[in-house]
């Protein structure tokens, strides 16, 4: 690449990366910048993961505090199918990046469900078994599902030529029951729809296959096994990685990525970039910035609060059996941010880390009781710190109290929960925003995906949350499918 | 190493079979490449998609320094194919 005027020069003169010129740069290293790290040294390019925090994993990190470990974001990991087989997500990914797949020692959950006020709808991962729930208690609508099913078997989810449809139209046309379209639309946008009240079919079909065809697991140890065997990998293969050092800014020339500039103030440049910070947040990065670029009402809004409690003792042992419940309180079921409250109470999801079949290993030290609901992104962002506090605290207590409500066995009260407590933590949509740079504090980024990861500048790529597929395995298989395609051939 | 003396040797068809194998092992080791059988397409014998096709071109690439475009990807369909398209590379 020729040298130009039009990079700046740097004040920093003795950054080790300053001045360096990398075949491809990755920002971010989340689940889809580490796989693509890894794609790229695979083929023998001299690749850089940039990212600005002090841990990687990006959405699905983890942390401690005084000693007690926490995990955010992955409640499960979906796509989960037993070693061996064949043709699956999860399989391909573990076979590009080179991965045994005893590396994510991931353990099967037990059974989780669909709760809602009417009716309650378990499933594990056989399907089989989802299918006969849906029997039992929908009878007159069993034919169109065996229908809905055989057509999510044939869609071509990943077609980039598919155009938007509505999901809740398509499930119209097999059965007539909205709150069987409900229960299905429920769990489907709680782990992945960055739309509210409705999702594209393509996502609606990626998130089926994820739940209810594959299903769910956990590495005994969170989400930390699953991040360690990807910087392992890629560190093995000799990538380089930087940490908290973000991307400050894009530096581009005749619609190309001339250089970047890092918090540091060092300016380096690469043949091909890959963001993974989001595609606004991306944008946001150009210079000379072009605001026109950024499109409002593709800014993501949904965002989530979630609530950890350690407890001690096994969940199992306070009734609580499920592994993940999907559950609605209210007569009609919306997945859509609060208007007038910080949380919205109504709906969301309970996770207990505990109740995998972990086999002959001992369980977790703690029992965990995670609760996430949807927030109000300026509510929250808009608190002054003092109020902050306080609102976080009376917030944790009503989740906690909406979550006993929903689960079976005791306590029921508060007091109950309060006595067994160790510890407990929340994050809000402005800890998503300080950990990954999301506007918004957005989980699952941008409403329209960019399919093709193509952005106007030539060689600037997008993987990750924005590309469009979804969850870990999604995220992962982004960064491989954006490198295999664009960055390893030249 | 078969790989070893390839630039120094004439090679034979077999020898890039054995070439292509080795690399299927490498980049799939869970698949069973005992038996394929060498006029069938490769696809046909065992769980290969378009993605481990495009590993099979980085590792020519990388271990041996063969240039496979895009285009010439259907050549390499079968090991009989492969031998077929590889060997006169192998051998220049």
């Amino acid at each position: 690449m020729s040298t130009s005027t039009n990079i700046p020069e740097s004040p920093i003169k003795d950054s080790k990366l300053n001045g360096k010129h990398f075949n491809c740069v990755i920002i971010g290293a989340g689940m889809a910048g580490l796989a693509s790290g890894i794609r790229l040294a695979l083929a023998g390019k001299e690749s850089l993961i940039l990212e600005r925090h002090n841990a990687s994993g990006g959405l699905n990190s983890f942390y401690s505090i005084k000693g007690h470990k926490y995990d955010v974001g992955l409640h499960a990991m979906t796509n989960y199918v037993p070693k061996g087989t064949k043709g699956t997500p999860l399989t391909k990914l573990l076979r590009q990046l080179r991965i045994p797949y005893d590396a994510f020692n991931l353990y099967p959950q037990l059974q989780s469900k669909i709760h809602f006020p009417e009716c309650s709808l378990s499933f594990s991962n056989d399907f089989k078994y989802f299918e006969s729930e849906i029997a039992e208690n929908f009878p007159s609508c069993i034919d169109g599902f065996h229908k809905l099913v055989a057509y999510i078997q044939s869609y071509d989810a990943f077609n980039l030529e598919n155009i938007a449809v509505s999901t809740r139209e398509v499930l119209k046309s097999y059965f007539n029951d909205p709150l069987l379209t409900s229960m299905l639309l429920c769990p489907t946008m709680y782990y992945g729809s960055a739309t509210e009240d409705d999702m594209d079919f393509s996502q609606f079909v990626i998130m089926f296959r994820s739940l209810f065809f594959e299903g769910f697991a956990r590495p005994i140890n969170g989400v930390r096994t699953i991040i360690k065997a990807l910087q392992d990998q890629y560190r093995s293969l000799g990538g380089i990685r930087k940490m908290r050092c973000g991307v400050s800014k894009i530096i581009s020339k005749n619609k190309r990525v001339e250089a970047l500039e890092l918090d540091d103030g060092s300016i380096i440049t690469a043949n091909n970039v890959i963001s993974t910070a989001g595609f606004n947040e991306t944008l946001a990065l150009f210079e000379p910035l072009k605001a026109k670029n950024i499109n409002q009402n593709n800014v993501g809004k949904l965002t989530f609060t979630e609530t950890i409690t350690l407890l001690d003792k096994q969940p199992k042992e306070f009734g609580w059996n499920d592994t993940i419940i999907f559950f609605n309180q209210s007569e009609k079921f919306s997945y859509k941010a609060p208007k007038d409250k910080l949380a919205d109470r109504n709906s969301g999801v309970i996770c207990f880390p505990n109740n995998y079949d972990y086999s002959n290993q001992a369980n977790l030290e703690y029992g965990i009781l995670r609760i996430t609901a949807l927030a109000h992104t300026e509510k929250w962002f808009n608190l002054p710190e003092t109020n902050y506090q306080s609102e976080k605290a009376i917030w944790y207590d009503r989740l906690l109290e909406t979550a006993l409500d929903v689960l079976p066995g005791q306590p029921k009260s508060l007091k109950g929960i309060q006595k067994r407590t160790i510890a407990k933590d929340m994050f809000t949509p402005k800890t998503v925003k300080k950990f990954t740079g999301h506007i918004n504090g957005a989980i699952y980024g941008c409403p329209n995906k960019i399919k093709d990861g193509q952005t106007s500048l030539e060689n600037l790529y997008i993987a990750g949350t924005d590309q469009g597929f979804l969850g870990i395995v999604g995220a992962m298989l982004s960064g491989i499918s954006i490198s295999n395609r664009y960055c390893l051939k030249d | 190493m078969i790989s070893q003396f390839v630039h120094n040797n004439f090679m034979t068809a077999e020898q890039v079979k054995q070439i292509v194998i080795d690399i299927i092992n490498e980049i799939a080791p869970d698949e069973d490449t005992s038996d394929l059988k060498s006029e069938v397409n490769l696809r046909e014998q065992m769980d290969l998609d378009s993605m481990d096709f495009l590993d099979i071109v980085m590792e020519l690439r990388k271990q041996h320094d063969i240039e496979v475009p895009e285009e010439d990807y259907p050549k390499l369909a079968s090991l009989d194919s492969c031998a077929d398209y590889l060997t006169p590379k192998f051998n220049t």
